[in-house]
């Protein structure tokens, strides 16, 4: 009897490791890490690539086929807790990144992600710095030079202004690097810049740059900054009665979201957005829908720069053959076979996308109004 | 000329609400013999105050004010007890840290309530604007009542320490405070009268801070703290009139820099200008030399 004792542990011990591998196989989804500011200065940019990342996320694994999992990590802005974040997602299980959200931290997430072999697909951070020297680390928008000429090229292309002023933020390396690359393009352009001043993190008054402008005679106002000091720009030119177009990059996201401030004061900005969530098409108006019944809020740039990010990750993985079981190491060097490949191509939310080895992404810019406190798409 | 005009204007409002500011470095200063760097974020707790009480309470501005008024002395008698009146006796040093220690405190307190998300002040005294010269001049209600407001809080301060009896306690404190106590002053209860006034002080110059620059964080008030307490220095720390001089002329000086000579240059040259000053009047611009007696 002993014998057959024996017989029927080893059969319950097969039937257990049995049924573990195959609990193991039912969760056989995607791992994507998704790192960003939750909470805290930059939560405004953190959660809307969350949410924006969570309906995509929704969308295909409603289609069946492979699943995918987000692993999300609040990093607060800060490159320490980043890095953080990025190792609880390792532990986690995920495969590959589809972050970090702000600049800074990414670039700290970058090096280790390099080290590491982990694959990152930034929907929102724009240095070069981000992806510079990095082979894994790619990125859905564009980078802040990029912005700095696709906006000289979209104000050029619109006939929105002739003589422009520039008031930018001597102390940021983001508004600096946009402001550079955008006097380059103009002069290229043709465009005539009358003005161009400055200020820092600590300036509480902006009487003088907006006078400058004013008494230059600028019709239009380029603001290569983020949206506080722009939101001060803006209340100053309206106690000074000037009126020119107000024309903002990326950092301009947020403004309307600001508490108490008075939209009013921002109808006819202009900012350089990749996407506008008043579009027509069916797929934009079903990401809209469906952002806004999680978050009530209608999703912005950041939000649509997870949401491409979730799918060109998607995409890219089940050309390469990579399913849950693929280690992130392996995942990684068959993801970036993919991004570089001239025949892929991403239709997104925010345009086509194609990437090169650099990482930086190529897509035609496209810019929309402030209209009635909503941003809405400019046809001219 | 009219340019110039705007940008003496705009001048003359960044440095009243400067002056506003260092009065109440000025007065403790004066009086405590101490450098209370927590007065910038006592400025910007009463500008969060203010805008609480009109955004989410939904008061007048005028209450509004009276509120945030009212918290801040309550605020600064607390802080001085708390964190200063221990301290009178130890060494100037150990206060001066304690008092940035303090400013630390106020910043992330208020990072935790209000977190770093900025909000918008509301405009409530907007109520119009003066044009001149085919509407290349435009004053707003704005500055003429942070102007205004300067001048009626000078006054009334200088008449307050000149006639009143508190105000004559506060002098002799700040003249010599043993001799004070000898002649039966309440030396304790003049320096939390003293920050009281200051700290009501701050709320005002919050409020005015941030109806003419609407955008409010937890460290709004740190730079304008900084910029006022260098009026201070500048006016001769101590002297309420050298602290609304130097305040006025600190705004006007760094306006006009950033417009005529450089915007990147704005605040290099107003502190370069504090420098020479400080060179050829060591006490500032109505500061007493005080001599050492051997």
């Amino acid at each position: 009897m002993k014998f057959n004792k024996a017989i029927v542990a080893m059969i319950l011990a097969i039937v257990m490791v049995m049924g573990l591998a195959s609990a193991a196989m039912a969760e056989d989804a995607l791992k994507i890490g998704v790192i960003g500011p939750f909470t805290g200065a930059a939560a405004i940019y953190g959660n809307a690539c969350k949410y924006g990342a969570q309906v995509a996320a929704e969308q295909i694994n409603a289609q069946g086929g492979m699943q995918i999992e987000l692993l999300n990590e609040d990093d607060e802005h800060d490159p320490e807790k980043s890095i953080n974040a990025f190792n609880t997602v390792l532990d986690n299980g995920a495969q590959m990144i589809a972050g970090t959200t702000t600049t800074t931290p990414c670039i700290a997430v970058g090096k280790e992600a390099n080290s590491e072999r982990v694959f990152m697909l930034t929907p929102s951070a724009s240095s070069p710095d981000v992806t510079a020297d990095k082979d894994n680390v790619f990125q859905v928008c564009f980078t802040d030079p990029a912005q700095g000429a696709a906006s000289a090229q979209y104000i050029k292309a619109h006939a929105l202004g002739e003589k422009i002023a520039i008031i930018y933020n001597n102390a940021d390396a983001y508004s600096t690097g946009i402001y550079q690359t955008f006097v380059e393009e103009a002069k290229t352009q043709g465009i005539e810049v009358v003005s161009e001043t400055t200020f820092t993190d600590d300036t509480t008054d902006f009487s003088v740059q907006v006078s400058a402008a004013k008494d230059a005679g600028a019709d239009l106002v380029f603001l290569p900054i983020y949206y506080t000091p722009a939101s001060m720009i803006l209340q100053t030119a309206k106690s000074m009665d000037y009126a020119p177009v107000f024309f903002g990059v990326d950092g301009m996201d947020g403004i309307l979201t600001m508490e108490g401030f008075d939209t009013s004061l921002a109808e006819g900005v202009f900012m350089l957005t990749p996407f506008s969530a008043d579009a027509q098409d069916e797929r934009t108006q079903a990401f809209v829908a469906r952002y806004q019944e999680v978050t009530g809020e209608i999703p912005n740039q950041f939000a649509a720069d997870a949401y491409d990010a979730v799918y060109a990750l998607y995409t890219a993985s089940v050309n390469a053959g990579i399913d849950g079981s693929t280690d992130y190491a392996d995942a990684c060097e068959k993801l970036i076979a993919q991004f570089t490949s001239p025949d892929f191509q991403i239709e997104g939310l925010t345009g086509s996308m194609t990437w090169d080895a650099s990482g930086a992404v190529t897509k035609t810019p496209t810019a929309v109004v402030i209209k009635d406190g909503a941003y809405v798409g400019f046809n001219d | 000329m009219v340019s110039f005009l705007r940008f003496l204007i705009n001048g003359i409002s960044l440095g009243s609400v400067y002056a506003i500011i260092a009065l109440g470095y000025t007065m403790v200063y004066g009086i405590a013999k101490m450098l209370n760097f927590a007065h910038g974020d006592v400025i910007m707790v009463g500008a969060y105050i203010a805008f609480c009480a009109m955004t989410y309470m939904g008061l007048p501005p005028f209450v509004a004010v009276l509120c945030a008024m009212l918290v801040c002395t309550v605020l600064g008698v607390m802080i001085e007890g708390l964190a200063y009146r221990p301290l009178r006796e130890a060494t100037k040093l150990a206060v001066l840290i304690t008092a940035i220690g303090v400013s630390y405190l106020l910043q992330n307190t208020a990072l935790l309530i209000w977190t770093a998300n900025p909000k918008v002040f509301p405009s409530v005294f907007n109520v119009g604007a003066i044009r001149l010269f085919d509407g290349n001049l435009v004053i707003t209600s704005e500055i003429i009542l942070t102007i205004v407001a300067n001048v009626v809080i000078m006054v009334a301060l200088t008449m307050f320490t000149s006639k009143t009896k508190m105000g004559k306690a506060m002098r002799a404190v700040s003249e010599d405070r043993g001799a004070a106590e000898l002649m039966g002053i309440n030396v304790n209860r003049t320096i939390s009268v003293t920050f009281a006034i200051g700290s009501a002080l701050a709320a005002i110059a919050g409020v005015l801070l941030c109806s003419s620059y609407p955008t409010l964080m937890p460290t709004t008030g740190s730079m304008p703290g900084i910029k006022a307490f260098t009026a201070a220095v500048f006016g001769g720390i101590g002297s309420i009139p050298g602290a609304m001089i130097g305040g006025l002329l600190l705004g006007i000086i760094e306006i006009l820099g950033k417009a005529y000579i450089s915007t990147e240059l704005g605040d290099a040259i107003v502190f370069a200008v504090l420098i020479i000053v400080l060179l050829f009047k060591p006490a500032g611009l109505l500061g007493k030399p005080v001599h050492e007696k051997v």
